[in-house]
């Protein structure tokens, strides 16, 4: 019986292999270059000999009789006698290292017999102290390298090169790889007891080892053959390889008996050598990589490991799931924020384990009997039911409309029933890229009709998701550990607080910041239906309400009790001196005792990312209590945005001529002011700033000018668009949109900037042939008057879409190089792990540091990076 | 003409630990010598204090949030070490 029983591994020791072990470990010996015979049979002692394992289903192998499977036949290696030497790729550079090290006759390290003692002392005491060795033996090469003449046998050491990839020269003279088996074995044998000075481990590794004599052949199961449906057949990459090999060593083998020529010899030595070196790695600088007759390069050994696709990349590290789902997301308000909305279809598929024990065995019979698509009942649009039964004994029985009551006689105390996904079941839902650890959360299941996911829009900013076509993965826990962990560390409540930062990543977004501004701006007074159907709709069914009221006092029924907080809100102008509660325009809140006394409702309080009162919330009420405020506040927003009403469009950017001619005289001052610059400079008045060229100084002069033309435009813009206007109320009050995007609509859109500077290439000394040369006025360097919604003149166009391609390129390079480097920080510090007692260590128990980030403070329980507020500890205990 | 870089005010705080103090400090985090962080006695600091390879040396700096952090060091050789200092250890 197979167990699940975990195993530990202790040590893995690597090695290489000796020629000995290659044979030993091998089930046959190759010689014949062919594959299958005329009657598609494999050849014996060919590459696909039935003794190096099995690939087609229903057969058994010819050295352990297992089939083809899980626990059936792993493959057997062969092996491939070299009929002569060759360079192992993979070791070049220690081979080199060593043959630069020591002596060729003698084969002793080029070191005296004090320094070799002293060496041996360091490298004792380097491993006691726990230290890595590799950089040892890199010393100890460079160290024998020096010497000039053997201090044993007193020969003159030959400068020895490497003519890459494969190739050795002893002063330019070419060593054969059996050559340079020799002189290795040399060495083995004279510094048997030393060789881990090379940094070479003797128990299980030789210098010799690394120039192969033999070469092992893969089992077939690790280069299966496939079959085409012309009934022909292709070969693995690897088998191709190896084609070649033993047809090149069989020629090499012939040539050499029949005593050929050296150099024909030489050239197939060669030959094999490469086709050996492209076997391990057909990526191999220097060398032109092995190709198919249709020009594909040959995946080898190394490609196979290799890179993103690769198997660590793609298959270990990555794995493709079962009980996973991906379909488009789309937004559902009635939602909460830890629920998620998964299609019926979805839920027919994905399943859940139910044991079966003595106490639940009647509930577990009930839910088989209804088979796999059980009718609802009335009122409802799904009932869940059962795709199949796992027995004790492992058998897996799907249960079918027809099945289900003979299936439901097999359920039995330790069978596992595959339960379909129900209402409250615990899934994680997940949007790529995940950047931070809020990009995969617990949510609850809510099975619903129609084909998407849906998701409530407070969760949007932890995922950065949209629904202009994002789609989500979704993944159901199976085992009762894994609900029990994500129920108590990544259900979304737990992630409204961020260990980023402290503060609140989840929140009321757009609509609903409008909607609750709109709602306290002015303290606005509601009648008293108005009022009943906002509290509905925040799910205040039976609040009694008297009569007409306030804003801030439908506010402050979904603030719990014993609230009490002030802040600035998002709209504080901020004035020199702060008045605080006396602030005139209403801009500082007040809350107390679960009251809004004063200040209006924003980004700052409810926002993601921002909100005050949902972070206050959630360290002294808990995390069920925020998520349940924020519920309650995205409802309520809505509800009262729908009842004042709200819209914008490009009329909202109209402003009355008075404006307008505002704006014009501002452009014409900061055109004059440019042209005053330009005349100065070039009558040589312009004065240097420190540390600045004449020209540079004009360029910042002008760039001064022209950003201040443009906030002044803002400024009349603000000015005379108050309020009352829907684009500056979702402005202020942070929901969406700056003013700054208000005063290029309506003003001007101001200075286009390519690196920091005025725009300046293009034509020779001027920037579009439009203009004269060497014009450094306003509009010819890029100064765009119009603004968005009056429309960009031709010149203006080029220039602002020189600026704005300028930013895509910057955000596309930043995300791939950011990528880059959050890869290697996550490799670098995955295995650190923070213990008990408040250090951080290693997986191997290396101290990193003595008390986590210096003050053992977990930024998510911070608020805002600091331990404590004492201000609001102080103003609560008052 | 030699600048204590001792005094430089981004230089923390260093203090060789005495055989007796580093037993402690082993027993209570419950780690061998090799687990501690380690830095080299070529350092200028370590050569400024004057540390032997295998002390474990106290460092105190000031933290923007923990006021005062500790954490130790153990010193070490680098790699191979002079060869020079190899050969006169022979004596001893």
């Amino acid at each position: 019986m197979r167990t699940n029983a975990p195993k530990k591994i202790d040590s893995i020791q690597f090695g290489l292999l000796s020629p000995e072990k290659i044979r030993k470990m091998s089930a046959t010996r190759i010689i014949t270059p062919d594959t299958y015979d005329e009657d598609g049979f494999p050849i014996e002692m060919g590459l696909m000999d039935p003794r190096l394992g099995v690939i087609e289903p229903g057969l058994r192998c010819k050295t352990c009789g297992q089939r083809v499977g899980r626990d059936g036949c792993p493959g057997h290696f062969g092996h491939i006698e070299l009929a002569m030497p060759v360079i192992h790729v993979g070791y070049v550079k220690t081979i080199l290292g060593i043959l630069r090290a020591t002596c060729r006759s003698c084969g002793h390290l080029q070191v005296d017999e004090k320094q070799k003692r002293a060496l041996r002392r360091r490298y004792k005491s380097l491993k006691d102290s726990g230290q890595g060795t590799s950089g040892f033996a890199k010393e100890v090469i460079s160290l024998a390298r020096k010497s000039k003449k053997c201090p044993y046998c007193g020969r003159v050491n030959k400068n020895i090169e490497l003519d890459k990839p494969t190739t050795f020269r002893e002063e330019g003279h070419k060593m054969t790889p059996a050559e340079v088996r020799e002189w290795l074995e040399k060495v083995s044998a004279t510094e048997e007891d030393d060789l881990y000075l090379f940094g070479i481990n003797p128990d299980v590794a030789r210098p010799e080892w690394m120039v192969l004599t033999v070469l092992p052949v893969s089992p077939v199961t690790t280069r299966p053959s496939i079959t085409l449906q012309t009934g022909e057949r292709s070969e693995d990459d690897l088998t191709h390889k190896l084609v070649d090999t033993i047809r090149i060593n069989q020629r090499l083998q012939e040539n050499r008996d029949a005593g050929a020529p050296q150099l024909i010899v030489e050239d197939l030595w060669e030959l094999i050598q490469y086709h050996i070196t492209t076997y391990f790695d057909n990526q191999t600088a220097g060398i032109p990589p092995a190709r198919h007759r249709s020009g594909r390069a040959l995946k080898t050994l190394a490609q196979r490991l290799k890179g993103k696709e690769g198997r660590f990349r793609s298959n270990l590290s990555g794995k493709r799931v079962n009980f996973s789902a991906r379909t488009v997301i789309s937004p559902d308000p009635n939602l909460s924020i830890n629920e998620v909305g998964v299609p019926i279809e979805m839920a027919r598929e994905l399943t859940v384990k139910v044991r079966v024990t003595p106490y639940n065995m009647e509930e577990v019979k009930e839910l088989v009997m209804r088979g796999p698509v059980p009718l609802p009942p009335k009122g409802k649009v799904y009932l869940p039911g059962v795709n199949y039964i796992i027995r004790p004994d492992g058998r897996r029985i799907k249960v079918t409309d027809e099945n289900a009551e003979t299936a439901t006689e097999r359920v039995e105390v330790g069978a596992v029933v595959e339960k379909q996904l129900d209402d409250g079941d615990i899934v994680l839902f997940n949007r790529q890229p995940s950047l931070h650890r809020m990009s995969m959360m617990a949510h609850k299941v809510r099975v619903l009709p129609y084909k998407t996911f849906r998701m409530n829009l407070a969760v949007c900013p932890p995922y950065n998701a949209d629904f202009d076509g994002d789609e989500m993965n979704l993944h159901v826990l199976q085992s009762e550990e894994a609900k029990g962990e994500a129920e108590v560390l990544m259900k979304v409540q737990e992630n409204i607080l961020s260990p980023r930062f402290g503060g609140v990543v989840i929140g009321a977004i757009h609509d609903h910041i409008t909607g609750c501004f709109l709602l306290t701006y002015h303290n606005r007074v509601f009648d008293r239906d108005d009022a009943i159907r906002m509290l509905s709709a925040a799910g205040y069914h039976h609040y009694e309400v008297k009569g007409d009221m306030t804003g801030k006092e439908i506010f402050s029924i979904i603030l719990p009790e014993g609230l009490n907080l002030d802040y600035r809100a998002q709209s504080c102008v901020n004035c020199e001196t702060c008045r605080k509660e006396e602030c005139p325009y209403d801009n500082y809140v007040v809350i107390s005792d679960g009251v809004l006394e004063k200040g209006v409702i924003d980004e700052k309080s409810i926002g993601a990312f921002k909100g005050v009162i949902l972070e206050h919330i959630g360290r002294r009420y808990g995390m069920d209590a925020a998520r349940a405020f924020i519920d309650k506040v995205t409802k309520l927003g809505i509800a009262a945005i729908t009842t004042t009403g709200f819209s914008t469009g490009i009329d909202d950017e109209d402003m009355p001529d008075e404006a307008n001619m505002q704006i014009e005289e501002q452009l014409a001052k900061a055109r004059d002011k440019i042209d005053q610059l330009i005349k100065a400079y070039n009558e040589g008045e312009l004065e240097e700033i420190p540390g600045r060229s004449l020209e540079e100084t004009l360029e910042m002069e002008i760039m001064r000018v022209t950003g201040r033309a443009r906030d002044q435009m803002g400024e009349i813009a603000g000015h005379h668009l108050g309020m009352g206007n829907s684009a500056v109320i979702m402005a202020k009050s942070g929901a969406r949109g700056s003013m700054l995007n208000l005063s290029q609509m309506a003003g001007c859109v101001g200075q286009q900037a390519v690196r920091g500077e005025r725009i300046h290439r293009g034509y020779k000394e001027r920037t579009l042939p439009h203009f004269k040369k060497g014009d450094l006025g306003a509009r010819a360097k890029g100064f765009v008057s119009s603004n968005y919604k009056k429309g960009l003149n031709p010149t203006e166009y080029f220039f602002h879409s020189m600026g704005g391609r300028e930013g895509l390129v910057d955000t596309a390079v930043r995300t791939s190089r950011s990528g880059y480097m959050q890869r290697r920080l996550i490799n670098a510090l995955e295995n650190l792990k923070l213990e008990n007692d408040g250090t951080v260590r290693t997986t191997y128990g290396d101290i990193i540091q003595f008390q986590y980030g210096e003050d053992g403070i977990d930024p998510a329980k911070s608020v805002r990076g600091e331990a404590v507020n004492i201000d609001q500890i102080v103003k609560e205990v008052l | 003409m030699h600048f204590n870089i001792l005094k430089h005010e981004l230089v923390p705080y260093f203090k060789v630990l005495s055989r007796e103090e580093v037993e402690k400090l082993l027993s209570v985090y419950g780690i061998s010598k090799g687990d501690l962080p380690k830095m080299v006695v070529t350092d200028p600091v370590s050569r400024a204090i004057g540390t032997r390879e295998g002390d474990v040396v106290k460092i105190v700096r000031r933290s923007r949030t923990a006021g005062e952090s500790v954490a130790y060091r153990l010193i070490v050789g680098t790699g191979m070490g002079d060869i020079r200092t190899l050969e006169s250890d022979e004596e001893d």
